[in-house]
Order: structure tokens, then C-alpha cells, then sequence
């Protein structure tokens, strides 16, 4: 299998605290792949490195083969990188479809004189976008929601249409920051199926969750950190025997998911 | 599915306003109140594009309209070129100096965004001020009058239609501008900075046009406001201007182009109304934007139509939803 | 030639002392709440011209002064308190500035149509007796600004750094929810800030007044130029503000002698926005952490 995002001894300093300590790993193409570990890992951290919202302070990333240090949030959604937020950054001055229409939006017409004038097709293509994106909102099971204020809408929702968007930026890989996260039982499976839906139509997925009933489920791969480190990483049926993860994270919770 | 723009329904009925007010309107002073609305409204509609729909505050937009006003006045007094290569050359001047302010001062947020763009409207102010060789000074400048060929653009009958022709193009521009790609970008700027880096947009980038935009927009209404009223003043550019304008701003409703044209309405009538006592003006000023503020942050049109009307953007799923059942 | 340039020195670093007390205003509310007052130099302008005005109406000069320099804090804590505190919950930062703005030109109306709209001079504290120094000329006045600035910054110091309330206002700013948890009263400390922020602005106000004039309008250049000052001193020391404001206060002053007076003004903005392009975090040290 090819590998779409490879890790090398990647590490963050804030303040002299290491939150992600040398990591190393590999996403192989079309997996769904766990990021778990205890509140503080880092797994958010390296997510916000993975995305370049941070910049690492040491360490080396590679997407698609390609070392993609330095290169701007906006430069690696163009090469097929995509993300949701652990806390929803969802644009509430605007319509559902609307937010997921600024996913698409490195397919569409940016032209400032096509925009101000609405020529060469305009009106057209943003009749395109807009059933494309109604679309990805039916996908992710929001398809009454469609013309609703973002701001009218309920958390569960938002968490599907944060999904929503993303898919629109055409992801090769797609991270996930806790996708299930606040939601009830019946709305984690939703999100459950919906994941491997995704993963079906051949996005990569990388998913950093806390509902240990999800990621063994669902995972392909699991990594897991603690206090920026590797712990193990693995099968679920590895990290889930692993004396050291059971030891010093899973414990109760571990046997739980045994049982 | 309908191909009709969903706000056109509202430049119809803008355009129709303008086209009966002549006829209501009982003499030339209420056609001049009338056309520094559309003026003023063709300056709020560009910089709600940048505090409403983008999110970025700019204390300092006088200044561009005193440029354009300056510009024009320049290069039609002292070097005689026609009025509509002076306007469109100032233009081009005024949008290349937005650009090269735009990347530093807009890297800042909030507060500081504020300060910077402030100073710079004072510094321009400051300029027009004293070089005084090119501009009179603090007394103004007399402009010339606009030629049209061998026409001679004068008098409120004639500069009404002008001005309500240019409002009608500058709300039409922002419609279509705040419903495409670039306007999403805009507001998604505004809504979540990351979330919009993360989806794909250059933020900086958008910043930067927009502050152009909104720029020349300011720029093109001080240049007809210069040959309309046949002279410029450092007043045209001065700090309180800019604030006025961000009052009609908030006041109108940010992220809202009808609401900019609504606050310039309101506030370019109250000065007049309130002539006996001009000594107020600041502190009405001053007070509308803190009440305004306190206590209906998002401005009168959204305000008053999320009140009294469904969200529009729901009728419009409705037709929409409708169109698509016949099909 | 020496004596000239001493003389443009010492006017500066004098009008400099005031801009640094108005940026030491700013650098108090921001630290207490994050929000930039742009009403800042208008209490200012309240202390000059409230002093003005009651000696007018035949107050003794300093009960004039006190009575100024009170009316300012009232000033300064109805802000905080009527449109500040209302929306401060939920108000994005350009409401904030907005709002701040709004009150700037509101007092600034008021002043106008409460006093007047003239110039207006107020007599030195202690006499118009020129004192020499190395051929350049000082007034007594210029020492009352700096003897004036400097008591201010130290009792500054000694409120942030060993009073209870100055303490309490500090922890706000750094965290509003521990702050909250250790049993501080946010309110009671943001409306204290706006209050100790009037004060110092009025003060400012009233010692420079006796050198340079007031008016109902001088609020919008000294706010900002005070501003100035504490962006160039930075956000985490109150001394800093004061450091920044005599040098804005030098430079404007050298500039004006022997560049362009007219463009003395500008001055100020361009350190503005040289500082907030190419320093965002002042000269001394950095924003957002190690606060005092």
C-alpha cells in the first residue's frame, strides 16, 4: 500500500513543553487511521502541525510523497488536505450550503471581474456549486438542512456539515478532530457509518476520537500517544492487548471494550 | 430553478425610488441632499464589503475619498485632463496604494487593524493639509466642472441621474460580488479565518482585494463628489468623515448593501435636519454609533427584517424548492 | 546649535511625559479587559477643560483640579459601566472599538456644546519664570509634567505590584475565569480600570494644558499619540508606556524642528505604523504574556 502522509520525528515546543515529542508514523492510503491517547497528548497539536496552522519545531512532514514544511493551510487544501476542528469553526454568517460551497471553492471561478460583473458563466457555475454542494449535504444526511442559517442549526448538524465541507475541498486524506464529540449514542453511529462512507468512496481518513467504541469499531490503524510520544501503534486487536496502553491509558475502559 | 439573482427584486425597487424621487422632491436643496445619499451610499456600500461581509474595520476611509476628490481636482485644474480620465486614473492610483497598504496594515486584527487604518486616514488628511501648493491647503480647492466632450456635467438635475445611475451599478457590483466565490471567501474570512485557510482561501489575498475594492469604491464617490460640488476640502478626508462613514455602516446593518444605502440615507438627512443645531452633531453622531452598538449590533435592515419577515433566505428555498418540482 | 537641539529635547521629552501617561491609560484598560479605549484621550481632555471651566466659574485652581480630575473618573466608569459592561459578554472586537469610538465622539460633541469650541489656556502652577539650561529655555511647567509623570508611574507601579486591587485587575486580564474562580469581582475590577484609566488621562490633561493650550477636540491627537506610545513601549510593562511616549514625544519634537513642522503630526502615525508593520510587540518585551 502507498503511503499518503508520512511522519518523521516530528516535534512542538510551546514554552519549552514538548506537546509533540519526535513522533514518527505513516498513513497508508485508503485507511481509516486512529489517533488516540489521554486529554494533553498532542493529538490535536499535530493535527494543527499536519494542516500547517502550526509550524513544527522540528520534524519533517510528507503528503503524497511531497515534504510539505512551510506550505500554508490553503496551499495543502489544494494538494488534497482537509480537516474538521475539535471545536466547530464553522462560518455562522452564512447559510449551511453556503459553508459548504466555500469547500468547493478551489474548484470554482474565483475571477474577481467574473465575480463583480457575474460574467463568463457565473451564474451558471454558482447554480452548479450550489446543487454540488447540496449534494455533499445529502451525503453526509443533511440534505433538509440545505438553505438553513448555519446558526440555526443544532450541534449534531454542525458536525455533519463541517464534514460536508471538507469533503467539498476534494480531499486525498481527511482528518477528523473528534467527530463525535458531544454527540448522543444513535448520533455516534450515524457518525460511525458515515466515516465509512467516506472511506468507502476512497478518501483516507485520519480520526482522532475519544469514544473507544467508535475507533476500535472503525479503525484500520490505531496510533496512540501519550504526552506527545508514541506509545504503540497498531491493529485495534494490538493496541487493545498492548500491556503498556492498558497500563497507561485504556485500563477500565480497555477491558470494557474486551468484554 | 430560476435564474433571477435573489436580491434583484431590491434593485428594482431601489431603481424605481430613484427614478420618482425627482418628482417628489419640492426643489434643488432636497436633489442635493439626495445626491450626497447616492454618494455617501456608494462609499458605505464598498466599505460594508470590508467591516461587514470581511470583518476588517477601517477607521481611515476618508482618506481614500479624499484622494479621489483630490486626484480628480489635480489633474483636471492644474494639468486639463478630462474629468472621466482623471476619475479612472485616480482610481488606478487610489487601488494601487490600498494594495500596498493592504498586506502590512491587514496583517494586524482588531484593535490594532483599527489604529492602523486611522493613522493612515490622518496621515492622509495630514498631507492634503499642508501641501498646500497642490491643494490649497486647509481652505480647499475649487474644482472644475465635469465635461462630457463639449457637454458641461451641471447643476443637481443632471448629477442626480449620474449619481443614481453610479449607486444603482455600486449596489448591483456588490450583490454580485458578495454572491460568488470571492464573496463566500469574504465572509468566511470573517466567520472563521482558519476554516476558510483550511478550505482553500488565501485569506491574506482576500483581504487585500477586498480592501482594494472597497478603496476604489470610496476613490470613484470622491471624485464625483469633487466636480459635483465644485470643490474639495481637507474636510472631505478628515478623521470624523471616516467615522461618519463607519456609523452609517453599523447603523444601516453590517453585511448588508441595502443596509449601507439605508444607514447613508438616515445619516446624510440627519445633519441636515438637525442644521439649527450643527453644534449636536457630534454627540448625536457619537451616540447613534454607541446605542446602535449596545443594543442592535447587527444593524437596522438585518435587524428589522429577521423581525418582521421569515429569514428571506428561506421564501427563497421555497421558489426554489418549487422550481425544481416542476422540472 | 547644541542649545537648539537640547531645546527640541526637552519640549519633547515634556510632551512626551503626557503621551506616555495617555498610553499608561490605555495599557491599564487593556490589560484589565483586552479592549483598546479610543475614548482614552478624550478623558484628557475632560481633565484640561474641566479645569478650564471651574476656574472660570471661581474655583480656586486646585479645587478646580481635583474637581476635574474627579469628574473625569465618573466619566471613565460610566463608560464602563453603561455601554462597555452591557455588551462586553458577547461583542466581537470591532463592536467593542465601535463602541469606544462612539463615546470618543460623543464626549467630544458634549464638550463642545457644554463648554465651547475654543482655545483655551490655563495659568502655569507655578509661575511663567524661564529657567535656563545650557542655552536652552524651560517654564516651570515642563518640570510639574515630568515631576508629575514620574510620581504617577511609581505609584502605578506600587498599585500593580502590591495592592489587592492592582493585583486583581492584573489576574483578570491573564485569565477571567481563574480570576473569577479565586473569588475576584471582574466587574467591580473593569469598572476600577476604566476609572484609574480617567484619572490618569485627566491628569495628563491638566498638567500639559498650562504649556500647550486645550480645546474640545485636542482628545483625538493626544489619545493617539498615547496610543502610539504603549505600542511602542509594548503591552507588558506600564513603565514602557511611559519610555514610548518620550521618545514618540522626541521624535515628533526633532522632527518638527528640523524636518517639517507641519508634518509633526504625522510623525506619530508613521512610528504607529512602523511599529504595528515591523515591531507588533514594542520595544520591550512581548505581548500576551509576563504582563507587568
Amino acid at each position: 500500500m502507498t503511503a499518503v502522509l508520512t511522519v518523521e520525528g516530528l516535534t512542538k515546543e510551546f514554552g519549552g513543553v514538548r506537546a509533540v515529542d519526535e513522533l514518527g508514523f505513516t498513513i497508508s492510503e485508503g485507511a481509516i487511521f486512529s489517533i488516540i491517547g489521554p486529554n494533553g497528548a498532542g493529538k490535536t497539536t499535530l493535527f494543527n502541525l499536519i494542516t500547517g496552522v502550526y509550524t513544527p519545531t522540528e520534524g519533517r512532514v510528507f503528503f503524497g510523497g511531497e515534504f510539505i514544511g512551510g506550505k500554508t493551510p490553503y496551499n495543502l487544501a489544494d494538494m488534497g488536505l482537509s480537516r474538521t476542528f475539535q471545536n466547530l469553526q464553522i462560518f455562522m454568517n452564512m447559510t449551511a450550503v453556503e459553508n459548504v460551497m466555500v469547500g468547493l471553492h478551489r474548484h470554482l471561478d474565483k475571477r474577481i471581474d467574473h465575480a463583480l460583473f457575474r460574467i463568463g458563466g457565473m451564474a451558471r457555475k454558482e447554480r452548479e456549486a450550489r446543487e454540488k454542494a447540496a449534494e455533499l449535504m445529502a451525503f453526509v444526511g443533511l440534505g433538509q438542512y440545505v438553505n438553513h442559517d448555519a446558526a440555526s442549526m443544532s450541534y449534531g448538524a454542525l458536525k455533519r456539515l463541517e464534514i460536508a465541507r471538507a469533503l467539498a475541498t476534494g480531499p486525498r486524506l481527511l482528518l477528523l478532530d473528534e467527530p463525535a464529540a458531544g454527540l448522543n449514542p444513535s448520533e455516534t453511529g450515524e457518525i460511525d457509518e458515515l466515516i465509512r462512507k467516506v472511506s468507502e468512496s476512497g478518501v483516507t481518513v485520519a480520526l482522532v476520537e475519544h469514544d473507544m467504541h467508535l475507533v476500535m469499531g472503525i479503525s484500520d490503524h490505531i496510533l496512540v500517544l501519550d504526552y506527545g510520544r508514541k506509545l504503540t501503534e497498531g491493529t485495534a486487536e494490538h493496541v487493545r492487548h498492548d500491556p503498556e496502553v492498558i497500563a497507561a491509558y485504556l485500563g477500565s475502559e480497555a477491558a470494557a471494550v474486551k468484554g | 430553478m430560476t435564474l433571477k439573482h435573489p436580491s434583484t427584486g431590491g434593485l428594482l425597487i431601489l431603481a424605481v425610488i430613484i427614478a420618482i424621487l425627482p418628482s417628489i422632491l419640492p426643489n434643488n436643496f432636497y436633489m442635493d441632499v439626495a445626491i450626497r445619499i447616492g454618494l455617501n451610499a456608494i462609499v458605505c456600500i464598498g466599505l460594508n464589503l470590508l467591516i461587514g461581509y470581511a470583518g476588517q474595520i477601517s477607521l481611515g476611509h476618508a482618506g481614500f475619498v479624499g484622494l479621489g476628490a483630490y486626484g480628480s481636482a489635480i489633474l483636471t485644474g492644474e494639468f486639463g485632463w478630462p474629468a472621466i480620465p482623471a476619475m479612472l486614473v485616480t482610481a488606478l492610483f487610489v487601488a494601487l496604494l490600498a494594495f500596498v497598504l493592504a498586506r502590512p496594515v491587514l496583517r494586524l486584527k482588531g484593535h490594532f487593524l483599527a489604529m492602523a487604518t486611522l493613522g493612515m486616514g490622518i496621515i492622509i488628511s495630514i498631507v492634503l493639509n499642508t501641501e498646500a501648493r497642490w491643494t490649497g491647503g486647509p481652505d480647499g480647492m475649487a474644482v472644475q466642472p465635469m465635461m462630457f466632450f463639449e457637454y458641461m456635467v451641471f447643476g443637481e438635475a443632471v448629477w442626480y441621474w449620474i449619481v443614481g445611475a453610479a449607486l444603482l451599478i455600486a449596489v448591483w457590483l456588490s450583490l454580485n460580488l458578495i454572491d460568488s466565490p470571492v464573496g463566500r471567501a469574504l465572509r468566511a474570512v470573517h466567520g472563521s479565518e482558519v476554516a476558510a485557510e483550511v478550505c482553500g482561501v488565501n485569506t491574506t489575498q482576500y483581504k487585500v482585494k477586498v480592501f482594494v475594492i472597497s478603496a476604489v469604491f470610496a476613490s470613484v464617490s470622491g471624485s464625483m463628489l469633487a466636480h459635483y460640488g465644485a470643490f474639495v476640502s481637507p474636510e472631505d478626508a478628515s478623521f470624523f468623515r471616516s467615522i461618519e462613514l463607519v456609523t452609517m455602516v453599523v447603523l444601516g446593518g453590517m453585511a448588508s448593501t441595502y443596509g449601507a444605502v439605508v444607514g447613508a440615507t438616515i445619516l446624510t438627512i440627519l445633519p441636515q435636519a438637525l442644521a439649527r443645531f450643527e453644534d449636536l452633531e457630534h454627540m448625536v453622531f457619537g451616540l447613534i454609533l454607541m446605542l446602535t452598538m449596545i443594543f442592535m449590533p447587527k444593524g437596522l435592515v438585518p435587524t428589522l427584517s429577521a423581525k418582521f419577515r421569515r429569514s428571506p433566505v428561506k421564501v427563497e428555498a421555497e421558489s426554489e424548492a418549487q422550481g425544481g418540482g416542476a422540472t | 546649535m547644541f542649545s537648539e537641539f537640547l531645546q527640541y529635547l526637552l519640549s519633547g521629552i515634556t510632551i512626551g511625559s503626557t503621551y506616555g501617561l495617555v498610553g499608561l491609560g490605555f495599557f491599564i484598560i487593556y490589560n484589565a479587559s483586552h479592549v483598546i479605549n479610543f475614548a482614552q484621550g478624550e478623558f484628557v481632555m475632560i481633565g484640561g477643560m474641566g479645569t478650564v471651566f471651574m476656574m472660570q466659574a471661581g474655583l480656586p485652581m486646585p479645587v478646580a483640579i481635583i474637581m476635574a480630575i474627579l469628574l473625569t473618573i465618573v466619566i471613565g466608569m460610566l463608560l464602563e459601566k453603561l455601554a462597555i459592561e452591557p455588551s462586553r459578554k458577547n461583542a466581537s472586537v470591532v463592536t467593542l472599538i465601535i463602541i469606544t469610538i462612539g463615546a470618543s465622539i460623543f464626549l467630544r460633541g458634549l464638550a463642545q456644546v457644554v463648554w465651547d469650541k475654543d482655545f483655551h489656556t490655563m495659568p502655569a502652577f507655578s509661575g511663567e519664570e524661564t529657567i535656563h539650561i545650557l542655552g536652552a529655555v524651560i517654564v516651570p511647567q515642563n518640570l510639574w509634567v515630568l515631576g508629575g509623570g514620574g510620581v504617577i508611574v511609581l505609584a502605578i507601579m506600587y498599585f500593580f505590584g502590591r495592592t489587592a486591587l492592582g493585583k486583581a485587575m492584573l489576574a483578570t486580564a491573564y485569565n477571567p475565569l481563574a480570576a473569577q474562580l479565586v473569588g475576584i469581582n471582574i466587574r467591580t475590577t473593569l469598572l476600577w480600570s476604566f476609572g484609574l484609566s480617567g484619572l490618569l488621562g485627566a491628569i495628563a490633561g491638566i498638567l500639559v494644558a498650562p504649556i500647550t493650550f486645550t480645546s474640545y477636540d485636542i482628545g483625538i491627537m493626544l489619545g493617539l499619540k498615547g496610543f502610539c506610545a504603549v505600542i511602542l513601549g509594548g503591552f507588558s510593562h506600564g513603565w514602557a508606556a511611559i519610555v514610548g511616549g518620550i521618545i514618540v514625544g522626541v521624535a515628533e519634537s526633532l522632527g518638527a524642528g528640523y524636518i517639517s513642522s507641519e508634518y509633526k503630526d504625522a510623525i506619530a502615525f508613521i512610528i504607529i505604523l512602523l511599529v504595528l508593520f515591523f515591531m507588533p510587540d514594542g520595544l520591550f518585551g512581548r505581548r500576551g504574556t509576563d504582563r507587568v
